[in-house]
């Protein structure tokens, strides 16, 4: 292929250990601008470590380059973050007693520090994708239903502006219509040329949307490809699709 | 006892309650956002206090030598770092950007100890001193170790104290300083009379305390601060890091403590150890709330200087023991408290 995107993210033989267990073992993964790349696995396959690994907030070995800058050791957090890496993490880490507004604002702190004035018009944005928010805006974060709480989570990562956005399990405990906005927004996201790393159990609407998958099994990539092939991939449908590509279980997963 | 001096007593309780109020809430500041229990937070009392009035007799203070130490450290530290383990550059850069503040502070300071101005305008110069040397004593001390349990950061802060200590003791000599009240008249409260320089102390206190409050509700800065102390991990990935959370709330700390120290070398002879005690009852205060409780300390604190100041009456000379012991019951009551408030928890 010629005249590909650039590279936003490179990493090369990354591995994540806790204590004597690697949980990650040697994984090559790369994404470039305005793709939305997509992992898919089991439980425990090591996803949520890889993506924190990739953020700085887990030590790891392995080479990583971003933006196509030198690879080495991934740089702390807030390196990244100054760079226009963001990560939703699986566990949302909201500020709890502060209000959604405050969480919202405090997502485009770093831009803020920076010189950024924008933050009025991009919580208006932030609301008119997530008008639930809007309503809420005064309410603590950590009384927000389940619900709520992914869409806060995706709107304080959103305005700081990423250009690499990173998301674990952003549809997790979603009914089926919010499902389909936050699909809808990830697509929205990709237009505006943000690079989109995607971990998602939902893995029918995940390789649907991605244009190259990976799938994680203990650890290692077993599988990857353009997800056009991985759709059509017998072990792929089997495990993570149902029997041939059949309709989903009842209960939407 | 009569009303008259049951008045005074409590209007000289609330004094040193609004003091201890300061310090307690700069204690529970720093712990909420760097986990350290800042035994120290005397010290920056002393030194202002001591520097403030040396400033007045029109003498160089020798805070202005801790400060430049400081400022030497953190570059050789800096240094060191780099040549063991890479990026010289950066980490000189960093250092250099960090010490110009602190350097314009030592210039200030030293300026103004040749001029004549007026004690406000010293108090002003004594406070941006001590205030220099928060961010760079957490940057060289606490920064390396911010992962380290409590127990250890606690530790270290005991020898941060007595080093500071030492080097108080080391410029300032053994004497004690007392200055000269900003406002030297008092009036009277329905009979009871109180000296203007209490009010200002009331003023002050309620002054900084609006201050941080409005500085955490309204500022993006502050809101900043809350949410690293919320949620550490969460701050993170906003690109606010641990140590720029910690630097600030030692710079806070550091403020609160000149100020405390500027105004009490108006009521009490202070020497370059006196601190220590004014900060251990800023400490007790703050464990009254949990040392995550800004209006329990701040309770905590004012309640404190009362019971100070009616023990002070009563029996002078045993002043500190009844004031200590006293505590032992109300620690004791607010630990029952706070297990209970665990138990609910699980
Ligand atoms: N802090 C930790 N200490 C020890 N083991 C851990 C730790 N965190 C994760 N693990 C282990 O590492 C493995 C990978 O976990 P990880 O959270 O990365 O999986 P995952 O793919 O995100 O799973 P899920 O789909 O359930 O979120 C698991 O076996 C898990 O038990
Ligand atoms: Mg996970």
């Amino acid at each position: 292929m010629t005249g590909q995107p650039p590279l936003l993210l490179s990493c090369r033989g990354l591995t994540v250990s806790y204590g004597k267990m690697a949980a990650v073992r040697g994984v090559d993964l790369d994404i470039r601008q305005g793709e939305v790349v997509t992992i898919v696995g089991p439980n425990g396959a090591g996803k949520t470590s890889l993506l924190s690994a990739l953020m700085g907030l887990l030590p790891c070995t392995g080479a990583v380059s971003y933006f196509g800058g030198a690879a080495g050791a991934p740089p702390p957090v807030e390196t990244l973050v100054a760079q226009g890496v963001a990560l939703i993490p699986e566990t949302r880490e909201l500020f709890g007693p502060m209000s959604v507004e405050d969480n919202l604002r405090l997502g485009a702190f770093d831009r803020w520090r920076r010189g950024a004035r924008d933050l009025d018009a991009m919580l208006a944005d932030v609301y008119a994708t997530f008008p639930r928010l809007g309503e809420r805006r005064r309410q603590e974060a950590g009384t927000l239903s389940g619900g709520e709480r992914q869409m806060l989570a995706m709107g304080r990562a959103l305005m700081g502006r990423p250009r690499l956005l990173m998301m674990d399990e952003p549809s997790l405990g979603l009914a089926p219509l919010i499902i389909k906005e936050i699909f809808r927004l990830i697509a929205s996201l990709r237009e505006r040329n943000v690079a989109i790393l995607l971990v998602e159990q939902n893995a029918r609407a995940a390789l649907r949307i991605a244009d190259h998958g990976y799938v994680m099994e203990t650890g290692e990539f077993v599988l990857q490809g353009p997800t056009a092939d991985l759709i059509r991939n017998d072990r792929v449908i089997e495990t993570y699709l149902g029997i041939a590509g059949a309709e989903p279980p009842p209960d939407g997963r | 006892m009569s009303a008259f001096i049951a008045g005074y007593l409590v209007q000289d309780g609330l004094a040193s309650g609004a003091l201890y109020t300061l310090l307690a809430l700069a204690i529970v500041l720093v712990f909420a956002l760097t986990r350290v229990v800042l035994i120290p937070q005397g010290e920056f009392v002393s030194y202002a206090a001591l520097t403030y009035a040396l400033l007045i007799e029109r003498r160089t203070p020798g805070t202005i030598l801790i400060l430049l130490l400081l400022i030497v450290l953190t570059i050789a530290v800096e240094a060191g770092r780099g040549l063991l383990r890479g990026g010289l550059r950066t980490r000189l850069v960093a250092a250099l950007r960090a010490s110009v503040l602190p350097l314009a502070a030592a210039a200030l300071a030293y300026g103004a100890s040749l001029v004549a101005l007026p004690a406000i305008a010293y108090a002003l110069v004594a406070v941006v001193l001590v205030a220099a040397m928060g961010p760079l004593l957490y940057r060289l001390v606490y920064e390396p170790i911010a992962h380290a349990s409590v127990l250890v950061l606690l530790i270290v802060s005991v020898a941060l104290h007595l080093v500071l200590v030492e080097l108080g003791l080391f410029v300032f000599g053994p004497g004690g300083a007392r200055t000269e009240p900003l406002i030297g008249w008092s009036l009277s409260l329905g009979g009871v009379p109180v000296a203007a320089q209490s009010l200002a102390i009331y003023a002050t206190s309620a002054l900084v305390v609006l201050v941080l409050y409005v500085l955490s509700e309204r500022t993006l800065y502050g809101k900043a601060l809350r949410a690293a102390a919320i949620n550490a991990t969460g701050a993170r990935l906003m690109g606010i890091s641990a140590a720029m959370a910690g630097r600030i709330a030692f710079l806070l700390a550091a403020i609160i403590g000149a100020i405390t120290g500027v105004l009490v070398s108006s009521v009490t002879m202070i020497y370059y150890d006196t601190g220590f005690l004014l900060g251990l009852k800023g400490f007790v205060a703050a464990i009254m709330g949990g040392l995550i409780s800004y209006p329990l300390a701040a309770v905590g604190a004012i309640g404190l200087g009362v019971m100070e100041s009616f023990a002070a009456y009563f029996a002078s000379a045993f002043k500190e023991a009844i004031v200590f012991s006293l505590i032992i019951p109300i620690l004791f009551w607010r630990s029952l408290a706070t297990f209970r408030l665990t138990d609910d928890e699980e």
